[in-house]
């Protein structure tokens, strides 16, 4: 299910700028950025508040061009500055696996059938789909709930959910915003490692925006952002696994 | 997975409540073609009854139905004498408005040239046809009048004898069948005082005359009742109705009798064209526009339910774009709720009807073609009303998610 080439970096983002307005009200999110993420490899990516974290993660998630530069996933050029390069919502639904802050679930569809539609629109029968959706939610610990909406779970009920459907149609490369802000810290640490077993058991790359520092260890590697410029920072704690 | 019926069942109070007033309005549209129908029917049914083939009126005149025509009696002989005529027969119609049981009471009183006519062709479901000359009536059960019945018009009482269904004049006022003189009283019906001072009036005008000097007798005559006087024109009645005999051209017969001074001669289908062309054809206009301006509220009402329920769903359309579902769902889910809501309106307007149309003051007749033309309208209207939401949801950015 996964066609991206297993030699090529899962991400190589080079030179990236984004501008937002114009004028006087003219923000610069990203200076410079280039970025390299290899199959397989779990990333966090911290930084201070408005540092253009989310900014980055959307723009290797096709659904915030940058001003300029390039984007490449998986050894295919996806986006050229702000021009695409292949039909993006098509990519990101063979490729790229999203999950944000809130679970943003569909709230007329039950647990099972968020994590199913992700599938259907990928045209997966919705027989295998269900099949699929249903092993998903069992792996994540929801399985009891598969038949609840959204607003009958928990947060962290919600945003394991919300981590099946990113999963559904095995991606390449799986894109989170602070993913555990609204989960307790055991849930938080649970999600996070969850990520990691994922991207071990399906070479999938990682990278995980995030504010919170107790679940480090989790990741190989830890970039920082700060006023839209991005540095690789070696905490002590962390014993990278695969170092550029 | 069919999100249109999901998201429904979410949000179906909404969804529930502008189908149920889709359904209404739609009833009301349903309706009023049904009537526009029923106008045709009526305005033609006793055309068609008194089954004639052709019909002489009041001369420049469109009536007897169209408008008031007056011709003598006479006519009913000569015409009569004409070759291919096979019957000919006084027609006497007229719509009156009277008190009964302190109750307005709208009739078309219609004569029948008793006593070669009884009325035996007119379908009755209760009673029997006029059995004398006199006082007897049978009348639509829309009069609501029942057997047996007694009723005062002019100086004289009825009584129903025989009942009809579904048996009304072009105006749609129930049909009650006299003989023709009873019909022709109840239309000249002249207060006592008024016909005293009318036979006075005509004593002075002969006494006046010379005539009226050297024969004494006149003056008798001229005071006695109307029918004794030779010299009055004969009793006008409406119209005379002729049938030819087999293979006999009407046009030929029309012809003859065109020559004749001061009358019109129209053969059946011309008495109905006058009648469609004019009452029907305004009533048919008025219920055009009627129905045109309740389409355009339905897509209205149905185009603004289905913006907003767009509008609540903008953030899960944008994560679907996100997760990178094709333009094709998200126009489905739109148009299919805009289809299912046009579909359950039209079926809910067709049930409804079943059970009000039948309790219409007028007639109601619902025919399959004008029920499918209404379901292509209806789907024309779903898919109109759907654009608006569906131009919405297509401009939504994906990264909308992620904002709030
Ligand atoms: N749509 C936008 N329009 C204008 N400016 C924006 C927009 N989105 C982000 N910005 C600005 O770009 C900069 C980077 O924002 P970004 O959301 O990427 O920061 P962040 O690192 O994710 O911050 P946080 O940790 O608070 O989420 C900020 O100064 C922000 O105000
Ligand atoms: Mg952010």
């Amino acid at each position: 299910m996964n066609s991206l080439a297993a030699d090529r970096p899962a991400i190589l983002a080079e030179s990236l700028t984004k501008t937002y307005g114009s004028g006087n009200t003219e923000v610069i999110a990203l200076r410079d950025v280039t970025l390299k993420v290899q199959r397989g490899e779990v990333v966090a990516l911290l930084g201070p508040s408005g540092a253009g974290k989310s900014t980055l993660l959307t723009a290797i998630g096709l659904i915030n061009p940058p001003t300029s530069g390039r984007i490449h996933i998986g050894g295919h050029l996806v986006l050229d500055g702000p021009h695409p390069a292949v039909d993006l919502r098509a990519f990101r639904r063979k490729h790229l696996g999203f999950v944000f802050q809130r679970a943003n679930l569909i709230p007329f569809l039950s647990a099972l059938e968020n994590v199913q539609v992700a599938m259907e629109i990928n045209d997966v029968t919705p027989r295998a789909a269900k099949q699929r959706a249903r092993e998903l939610l069992e792996y994540l610990g929801v399985g009891d709930r598969a038949s609840h909406l959204p607003e009958e779970l928990s947060g962290g009920q919600q945003q394991r959910v919300a981590v099946a459907r990113a999963l559904a149609n095995e991606p390449g490369l799986i894109l989170a915003d602070e993913p555990t802000a609204a989960l307790d810290s055991h849930r938080g640490r649970q999600v996070m490692e969850l990520f990691a077993k994922v991207s071990r058991e399906r070479q999938a790359a990682v990278l995980v925006v995030t504010h919170d520092h107790r679940a480090l260890d989790v990741f190989d590697r830890t970039l920082e952002m700060e006023d839209g410029r991005l540095r690789e920072s070696a905490p002590s704690s962390i014993t990278p696994a695969t170092q550029h | 997975m069919n999100l249109a019926v999901r998201d429904i069942r979410h949000h179906s109070g909404r969804f529930v409540l502008t189908t149920v007033g889709i359904g209404l309005l739609l009833m009301i549209v349903m309706g009023m073609g049904g009537i526009y129908r029923g106008l045709i029917h009526e305005a033609i049914l006793l055309v068609d009854r008194i089954d004639a083939d052709i019909w002489i009126v009041q001369g420049r005149t469109r009536g007897p139905f169209a408008e008031t025509s007056r011709i003598p009696v006479s006519l009913e002989d000569r015409a009569r004498a004409v070759p291919g005529v096979a019957w000919s027969r006084r027609l006497v119609s007229h719509t009156i408005q009277r008190e009964h049981r302190g109750r307005p009471l709208r009739m078309v009183v219609q004569g029948l040239a008793w006593p070669d006519d009884n009325g035996s062709w007119i379908p009755l479901v209760a009673g029997r046809p006029l059995g004398q000359a006199h006082f007897e009536m049978t009348a639509d059960r829309s009069l609501g009048l029942a057997l047996g019945e007694q009723l005062t018009l002019g100086k004289d009482r009825y009584t129903v004898v025989g009942l009809t269904r579904g048996l009304v004049g072009t105006g749609g006022d129930g049909l009650a069948f006299f003989t023709a003189s009873d019909a022709l009283a109840i239309q000249f019906d002249v207060p006592g005082d008024a016909r005293r001072l009318e036979r006075a009036a005509r004593r002075e005008r002969v006494a006046s005359q010379d005539l009226g000097q050297v024969l004494p007798l006149l003056l008798d005559r001229a005071s006695g009742p109307e029918n004794d006087i030779p010299a009055l024109t004969p009793p006008q009645v409406s119209a005379v109705v002729l049938k030819l005999r087999p293979g006999v051209d009407t046009n030929d017969v029309i012809k003859t009798i065109s020559a004749w001074p001061d009358v019109t001669a129209y053969s059946t289908d011309q008495q109905k064209q006058l009648l469609l062309g004019g009452m029907v054809d305004r009533s048919r206009r008025q219920l055009g526009m009627f129905r045109v301006l309740l389409i355009i509220i339905s897509t209205i009402i149905m185009a603004l339910i289905l913006y907003t329920l767009t509008l609540d769903k903008l953030h899960d359309i944008a994560m679907l774009k996100l997760i990178g579902a094709r333009n094709g769902v998200i126009v489905g889910l739109i148009l299919q709720q805009a289809l299912l809501m046009g579909a359950l309106g039209y079926g809910l307007a067709w049930w409804l009807g079943q059970y009000a149309f039948p309790r219409f003051p007028r007639l109601v007749i619902i025919e399959a073609p004008d029920l499918l033309m209404l379901g292509g309208i209806v789907l024309a209207i779903s898919v109109l009303a759907s654009l608006l939401g569906i131009a919405k949801a297509m401009r939504v950015e994906p990264n909308k998610v992620l904002a709030g």
